[in-house]
């Protein structure tokens, strides 16, 4: 039961629907539910915080590790290095989220016009 | 102006409006950038532009669909891309119930919280908690559907547009493109961390993720999120404890 596994136009769509849409917006509406009644600094929620940032950081390390398509052809010690500048960027600048991706895109289009 | 003052202040419609102007930010325009990424990556995953779109309205949250594309690319069957999409979706919760009682007037009905729910991603409810509580408090929840619905609509036509122009794209600026939906979490998780817990759990995610992906594909993720949210979690109490 992949995404790929039924030929059926609406496969994908039930797919997005049960692994996106209620996987997600359960949680939304279970807030509201719930309404002013859990603490934002109680402990059980830095563990959700802890997994859910690990989760999406597991998903950034394969994207930069195992890419897709084009960003394959660039080698993988300029990947590394591309984000890891433009992540030094980020801290030395203030924490500003568009200097981190301005620097890490400049090394990436460099080093790929030099290989 | 040519109509003489109105007795109230200011009605739905111009606080909608105001809503929707606040979407224009420099949070929105980061958000943009992510999401012009995010469009490249479901392109590169085979997703096609309907799918993508659809995906972008249903699901908003960015992280959740970057996981749910991160287990698509991985083959990862339907309850496994399930559990890991809601694991990394947890955080929804308090964020919704931290904005219920800004949000909400003295008669606002239930439902439309739970229709206005469905806009809380992480930028939308930077903004939203950060100007609501200038807001007079009947017209919050009009200001929120203007300003979500423009977020959520705008990024709708962003991906749309990325995937129509995707193909004439020279490799070059679509591999920068690919390179977008990385540095966007690696830089705005690491900002956005509260303590250092979190960027424990974001170091230990990054190298786990590659590591269970090649032991272990198709419960990579889940491994990844499970292991390096419990370690930080870990090191959360324990730095605690020494520190008490």
């Amino acid at each position: 039961m992949t995404f790929t596994s039924y030929d059926q136009w609406w496969w994908p769509f039930l797919f997005i629907l049960i692994a996106g849409w209620l996987a997600t917006d359960s949680w939304r509406f279970l807030g509201v539910y719930f309404g002013g009644r859990i603490s934002e600094s109680s402990d059980i929620l830095v563990l959700v915080r802890t997994i859910a940032t690990a989760l999406v950081a597991a998903v950034i390390g394969n994207l930069i590790i195992f890419p897709s398509g084009t960003l394959a052809s660039a080698p993988m010690v300029l990947r590394i290095g591309a984000v890891a500048v433009g992540f030094a960027a980020y801290l030395l600048c203030g924490r500003r989220v568009l200097v981190g991706i301005a620097a890490a895109e400049i090394v990436l289009g460099a080093g790929l016009m030099t290989f | 102006m040519e109509h003489a003052a109105p007795a109230v202040p200011a009605g739905r419609r111009t606080w909608y409006l105001r809503g929707v102007q606040a979407a224009v930010s420099v949070p929105g325009l980061i958000l943009a950038s992510a999401f012009i990424g995010f469009a490249g990556l479901a392109k590169e995953s085979g997703l096609t532009l309907a799918q993508a779109v659809f995906m972008t309205g249903m699901v908003w949250a960015l992280p959740a669909k970057v996981v749910l594309i991160g287990g698509i690319l991985s083959g990862t069957s339907l309850p496994a891309a399930a559990l890991a999409v809601a694991l990394s979706s947890v955080r929804l919760t308090p964020m919704v119930v931290a904005l219920v009682p800004e949000l909400k007037g003295s008669r606002t009905p239930r439902w439309v919280l739970y229709l206005l729910s469905h806009f809380v991603a992480v930028t939308s409810w930077v903004l939203a908690m950060e100007r609501l509580r200038n807001i007079p408090r009947e017209m919050r929840t009009t200001y929120y559907a203007g300003l979500g619905s423009t977020l959520v609509l705008f990024n709708m036509a962003v991906v749309a547009v990325v995937f129509v122009v995707a193909d004439s794209m020279p490799p070059m600026v679509s591999a920068a493109l690919l390179l977008l939906t990385p540095m966007y979490f690696l830089t705005s998780l690491w900002g956005s961390a509260r303590e250092r817990a979190g960027h424990v759990a974001m170091v230990l995610g990054l190298v786990l993720g590659p590591i269970f992906h090649a032991a272990w594909p198709g419960f990579d993720l889940l491994a990844a999120g499970l292991c390096g949210g419990g370690g930080a979690y870990a090191y959360h109490r324990l730095s605690r404890r020494r520190a008490g």
